[in-house]
């Protein structure tokens, strides 16, 4: 074991893939010789060589269809989009390309791609550096879309994307990438290597896709969501003096539904956290198959945290951001019932 | 009060629309012979005259002249011409069947067919190939078979394709022929990757791909092209300028400024310009390319300069936007007519083979509809509707399982 922040999980991920299969290659904007602008793939080029780890141009649908083709040959790219914000230009060749090959060829072509992006606020981004677009993802068949909330499950997931023959959307919320955020922007940030999710094997593990785990276990009131806001999550229930069950989707697609409906209809009640913009979120899908599939079982309605249907707003982030307060209100808004 | 005179817009408008003479004015087409053949291996920077140009080896007296005559075989030139002419044949009755109901659609290769047959002929059969949709004629140069394309076309119970696909979207791993997309242009960067995968791990294989003249305007042909030459990559980069995109002239894709090979000029590779009708220069041109890419030298884009004598598509009428007869005032002329007329001229073949070799093929594209018809033709469904949830994702997920059930199959 040894302490890892997510960022140094997410290289260690990287660097057991670059070393276990030779047709592993890594490339994207920054990502060779300087390491990529938040150091994840830090030191490997060195240790790889170019033929292994590359930058690219500055043109994400050039990254996507080259790793597409590279996929075709029978490698294994593992590419970075800089941040989820640039990933649109890529948006055809993932949606059109990547997701559909296998359907469409019969399977005889597909692309065992895993796009690594950072995603989400909370660092003074700006509408260009803070986005959380998954919902846009998990939208498409043919894609997996995961987020990981702290840096084992970060490195164990990686590898299971990057060993998974389909393409995998992985989003990095770089809020935590040095620590958990609990929402309080004024208080110090406690680093992960004071945090015992921050004891990360250093060998080779896999934490398999589609499995959500549950954080906090409680009988009053389920709380779905993932990335920061889990953290987010469990400081709102802490607030709130509620014993709620706080479940870590980390897979949004394929979903772990049985995990969320077992919790359900145990608990009554489920409040949706998740920090993209709220219409059409990720929170409207959960929602609906909660409704779905636990309507018997719900003591009061289903209540979704979120960010503001508004771009992420420079100097009003914490305004935006959904901090543990929200979540405080919308657990008891739904105990009252 | 002011001097300054009124911006005025550019709308581009062909010579020529419904009701007027076909007017290619306006088009020069050089001498055969007239340029020059490279060194392989020649910076791009002294030929460019090679993308203004037109590489051109068939004059019109039906002779190869001129440095890029590639000397073909006998043999091979007989193969050639028996490619281009049952792809022809091939387009002629898969277009009969979509209008006598059998399948929904299907896109005829007509005027075209020397492009995708001579580069398939002039590539190794290992080379991966990236095509567009009017590039049927590579699966028949590679010798695959008929009744399996029929069949996808029919989407029957043979169908590879499990019934996804629209008519004509071929996919054949077997025959290096990539799974073709209906979004114009992913395959240009794709193919890309592919030979740059290709390149990393020391294979000898390049890659192939194509796009129209209309798809030039799609940021994934500039993707193509920054990559391709960013990592010299070992891929020729195929432009079929065929005048028109459905109904858009190649002016609407930049073609009134420039021609497209010159593109290739402000990514520093080499740009050719070839007449797209002429067997002989098609495959001189991709054989040069193949030859620099394997070489170590890098991409190529190549401009074939040809017509789409066919409408787009079976869904498309081309009386309604341009001038009837067209095709037939093509300057460069038709590419099976032109090369009978070289093989005549080289003393390898008659009127008489010729007509024989017409009637034999009519005969094995029948046989090949009988048999593919004989597994059902669209409307016959390929598979149990249980199919459609496979291949979503490698394994089938919990939750398409649970769709499944719920259709009940």
């Amino acid at each position: 074991m040894a302490r890892m922040s997510m960022i140094q999980a997410i290289n260690s991920a990287i660097d057991i893939m670059l070393e276990r299969d030779n047709n592993t290659v890594v490339f994207g904007e920054d990502v060779g010789y300087f390491g990529g602008v938040f150091r994840c793939t830090a030191g490997l080029q060195k240790k790889y060589g170019t033929h292994r780890v590359f930058d690219s141009p500055i043109a994400e649908g050039g990254i996507l269809a080259t790793a597409i083709g590279m996929g075709v040959y029978g490698l294994r790219p593992v590419v970075e989009i800089q941040f989820a914000d640039y990933i649109y230009p890529a948006f055809d060749q993932l949606v059109s390309e990547a997701a559909r090959l296998r359907y469409r060829s019969g399977g005889e072509f597909w692309a065992p791609i895993t796009v690594r992006s950072p995603c989400g606020g909370g660092i003074f981004g700006g509408q260009t550096h803070s986005q959380s677009p998954e919902a846009i993802f998990t939208h498409v068949c043919g894609l997996k879309t995961v987020i990981p909330s702290n840096p084992i499950d970060a490195k164990g997931l990686l590898i299971a994307a990057i060993e998974d023959d389909d393409p995998v959307i992985f989003f990095e919320p770089k809020r935590i990438y040095n620590g958990p955020f609990e929402g309080y922007h004024d208080r110090p940030l406690v680093p992960w290597s004071k945090h015992e999710l921050g004891e990360v094997p250093e060998g080779y593990y896999r934490i398999e896709l589609g499995k959500a785990a549950i954080v906090r276990a409680g009988t009053e009131v389920t709380v779905l969501s993932y990335g920061t806001m889990v953290h987010v999550a469990l400081a709102g229930v802490a607030e709130a003096g509620v014993d709620a069950e706080v479940i870590d989707l980390r897979t949004l697609s394929p979903l772990d539904i049985d995990c969320i409906v077992a919790s359900v209809k145990k608990t009554g009640r489920c409040v949706i956290v998740h920090e993209a913009t709220r219409t059409g979120g990720f929170g409207a899908e959960l929602s609906a198959q909660v409704q779905e599939q636990c309507f018997m079982h719900l003591e009061a309605q289903i209540v979704r945290v979120a960010g503001w249907d508004t771009p992420y707003p420079h100097a009003f982030e914490w305004e935006y951001f959904p901090g543990p307060d929200r979540v405080k209100r919308a657990l008891l808004k739904v105990m009252e019932n | 009060m002011t001097d300054k005179q009124p911006l005025r817009l550019h709308v581009p408008e062909p010579k020529a629309r419904p009701g007027e003479s076909p007017d290619f004015s306006d088009i020069v087409i050089p001498p055969a012979g007239a340029l020059r053949r490279p060194a392989f291996d020649e910076a791009d920077h002294t030929m460019r005259e090679h993308a203004f140009g037109m590489i051109r080896v068939l004059d019109d007296n039906g002779l190869a002249v001129g440095e890029w005559d590639p000397k073909l075989s006998d043999e091979m030139l007989i193969k050639g011409l028996r490619a281009m002419l049952l792809t022809r044949t091939y387009d002629e009755r898969m277009m009969r069947v979509q209008r006598q109901g059998k399948t929904s659609f299907y896109m005829k290769c007509t005027g075209e067919e020397a492009v995708a047959v001579a580069q398939a002929l002039a590539l190794d059969a290992g080379d991966m190939l990236f095509p567009s949709y009017r590039q049927q004629g590579l699966l028949i140069a590679r010798d695959w078979s008929l009744v399996d394309m029929m069949c996808q076309v029919y989407n029957n119970t043979k169908d590879r394709l499990k019934g996804r696909q629209l008519p004509i979207m071929y996919s054949v791993k077997d025959a290096g022929f990539f799974s073709i997309s209906g979004n114009l242009g992913t395959q240009f960067p794709q193919a890309v990757g592919w030979a740059m995968a290709s390149a990393l791990k020391g294979d000898t294989r390049i890659a192939a791909t194509w796009v129209g003249d209309g798809t030039t305007a799609e940021a994934d042909f500039h993707y193509a092209l920054t990559f391709a030459t960013v990592y010299q990559a070992p891929v020729i980069l195929n432009v079929v300028n065929n005048q028109w995109a459905i109904s858009s002239f190649q002016g609407f894709a930049g073609g009134e400024q420039t021609t497209f090979a010159a593109r290739a000029v402000g990514y520093g590779l080499p740009g050719l310009r070839v007449d797209g009708n002429d067997f002989l220069a098609v495959y001189a041109a991709t054989q040069w390319a193949a030859q620099r890419a394997r070489a170590n030298h890098g991409p190529t884009l190549i401009e074939f300069y040809t017509y789409r004598a066919a409408p787009h598509s079976t869904s498309d009428d081309p009386s309604a936007y341009r001038p009837e007869g067209e095709s037939l005032r093509w300057p460069l002329g038709d590419p099976i007519t032109r090369f009978q007329q070289h093989l005549i001229a080289k003393g390898i073949w008659s009127d008489e083979q010729h007509a024989a070799l017409t009637q034999e093929l009519d005969e094995y594209v029948r046989a090949a509809q009988k048999e593919a018809e004989s597994y059902g033709t669209l409307g016959v469904k390929p598979a149990s509707a249980a199919t459609m949830f496979e291949d979503v994702f490698k394994e089938v997920p919990e939750h398409l399982i649970r769709q499944r059930q719920e259709l009940g199959v």
